[in-house]
């Protein structure tokens, strides 16, 4: 029987021959990443087991961006923590102060995933590196602190699910809209422990920032791992940023799904995550009156530049709606500068917005726009569960940039359209 | 080994911010991520829960972020072992990985009532609620994760056997 492109990376990167689905194997890996919240607890645990040798440096990357700068005390100790380990060991890959990004952002901006990569990341949204064509799966400290050990990880071989989009997208929607829908119609869990493999004509005509916004939540439908076909738009991401050989995978005609499902794009609208689960989706149509208190727009999934030219867009010559928060973070020094250059932020400056520098921040309730009791904020962001963002009693609506940007200006959650009406 | 305690039930999709919230990550220190263990669940659970008690899930338990603090948080406040419908998967590794024994059982939620008295046997897989009389078999663990509770984590593996 054919195999699927997960099948053959994982192939790529084991001396487990004929292996199946459900087979739990040993494989290679090409980097592991951790941050300043996962890191700490495997360096901990590194040390307290007696360890004393990473096995190849060049592969570990630490990115230091959860609570950086760094909010207080207890995070300072834990940065200080990394960077020393860092130092100690040889690691060169470690991205702090201002070369730090969110790490999903930063990675495939500098180039440090290439399509067919095997990477694993203590960190739950490294299936973002799926739209580069490359196996790429979060796991914990534990696992991160044995591939200092070993280089390797224990992976469950996955079945692997089919989703193929055709038809045309509508206008204000993106590879987030897609990417909620399909999580509204299968649900947090309704990929569990298997891949997301994503394709069909309206995939291969998004551009590289909006299959990464969708590969990045599809662990918000449980999966292991999201992919997409690296075609002629990853090439020429991949090769304008690294001069790694790399290789190309495609599934086979024959290769064994365990579900094959078609969206129709014509039918899909922007999306809105209401709370608290990103399953429960709606079409913007179907929203009602919902008051913001504060709109976010940034992290790992939509704080890209093309994320904020379409923020840009919307706020040209508008103003942020009275006593609403409107909190702009670049995902990445590189985002931050070109949205510089391009006068982005000067029109959100303008608009009344706050800018941040490239952190998480708000995203998961870190810093930076923490919501109080009652508080709703719609976000460009990926998790909308209870607390994600500050108080237990606050409220969190997920969209994409250019809703967001829309909803920041009438105070309320609105379609791109009426703005510009 | 055997567990015994009494049940303290969550439903569906508990998240890993409501297992341990995010503002309390700046520790690795077990014992103080043990203080906020299912904090934003129910914030009395760790006033009300005893050493040895344990704790019940529905589907896709421990889903959202990979951090290993909720395990750990878990694991610190006393509670012996986790039952759920099914785990989401990172949430699944970690608890192998370090060490806190989770179980698979079918319609945990209506198998097991909160306050419910249950005793676990974790060489079998063997879940009996005594309060209700009924005894359930647990989904079997996968032969290598046998191995790594056996052998007292991940870390603890690749030191005695020089790899995983
Ligand atoms: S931006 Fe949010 S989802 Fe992305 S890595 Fe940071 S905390 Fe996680």
């Amino acid at each position: 029987m054919g195999r699927t492109i997960a099948e053959k990376i994982l192939a790529a990167h084991t001396s487990v021959e004929n292996f199946s689905e459900g087979d739990i194997i040993k494989v290679d890996i090409d980097l592991a990443l951790a941050n300043d919240i996962t890191a700490p607890v495997a360096i901990h645990a590194f040390r307290s087991k007696g360890f004393n040798t990473v096995n190849d440096p060049g592969k570990i990357v630490f990115v230091l961006d959860h609570f950086t700068p760094n909010k207080d005390i207890e995070s300072a100790q834990q940065c200080k923590l990394v960077r020393e380990f860092a130092k100690e060991h040889g690691i060169k890959g470690l991205f702090e102060g201002g070369e730090a990004g969110i790490e999903h952002a930063l990675l495939p901006e500098k180039g440090l995933v290439v399509p067919g990569d095997l990477v694993i990341g203590a960190d739950s949204h490294t299936c973002t590196y799926g739209a580069l064509g490359a196996f790429s799966t979060g796991i914990g400290s534990t696992d991160f602190a044995a591939a200092l050990v070993t280089s390797q990880a224990w992976l469950r071989v996955p079945e692997s699910m089919k989703f193929t989009f055709k038809g045309e997208l509508q206008k204000w929607v993106g590879g987030k809209d897609l990417i909620l829908y399909l999580i509204g119609d299968i649900g947090v869990d309704g990929a569990l422990y298997r891949v997301l493999e994503i394709d069909g004509p309206a995939i291969a005509s998004l551009d590289m920032s909006n299959r990464l916004t969708m590969t990045n939540m599809a662990i918000e439908a449980g999966a292991k791992a999201g992919i997409i076909a690296a075609d002629g738009v990853t090439e020429f991401y991949a090769s304008q940023r690294s001069n790694r050989s790399y290789t190309v995978y495609r599934s086979d005609p024959d290769a064994h799904y365990v579900a094959v499902k078609e969206y129709d794009c014509s039918n899909i609208e922007p999306q809105i995550a209401f709370p608290h689960l990103p399953e429960n989706t709606r079409g913007i149509s179907e929203v009602g009156e919902i008051l913001l208190d504060q709109v976010f727009i940034g992290s790992c999934t939509n704080g890209r530049i093309e994320d904020l030219r379409l923020a840009a867009h919307i706020m040209r010559n508008q103003k942020v709606s009275k006593g609403l928060r409107c909190i702009i973070i670049p995902a990445t020094p590189g985002v931050y500068m070109e949205a510089l250059k391009e006068g982005l932020l000067e029109i959100f400056m303008e608009a009344g917005a706050v800018i941040g520098p490239p952190t998480c921040g708000p995203c998961l309730g870190g810093h930076m726009g923490i919501l109080a009791d009652g508080e709703k904020a719609l976000s460009t962001t990926n998790r909308n569960f209870v607390g994600r963002m500050g108080h237990p009693g606050s409220e969190v609506y997920l969209a994409n940039p250019a809703v967001a940007a829309a909803s920041a200006i009438t105070g309320k959650i609105s379609s791109p359209e009426e703005v510009f009406s | 080994m055997k567990f015994r305690g009494k049940a303290f039930t969550f439903g569906d999709d508990i998240d890993t911010d409501a297992i341990i919230p995010a503002r309390y990550l700046n520790t690795w220190e077990a014992s103080e991520l043990a203080k906020h263990c299912m904090e934003d669940a129910d914030p009395t659970f760790v006033s009300r829960m005893s050493p040895g008690d344990i704790i019940v899930g529905g589907k896709n338990f421990g889903c959202g972020s990979s951090r290993e603090h909720a395990p750990i948080a878990i694991k610190a406040s006393g509670i012996s072992c986790v039952i759920a419908s099914s785990f989401a998967r990172i949430f699944y590794r970690n608890s192998f990985n370090m060490g806190l024994t989770i179980f698979e059982l079918d319609e945990a939620l209506e198998k097991i009532e909160d306050g419910d008295i249950v005793e676990v046997d974790a060489s079998t897989g063997e879940i009996r609620n005594i309060t209700r009389g009924n005894t359930y078999l647990s989904r079997p663990i996968p032969q290598f994760m046998q191995k790594l509770v056996s052998d007292g984590g991940l870390l603890e593996h690749i030191k005695k056997r020089g790899s995983i």
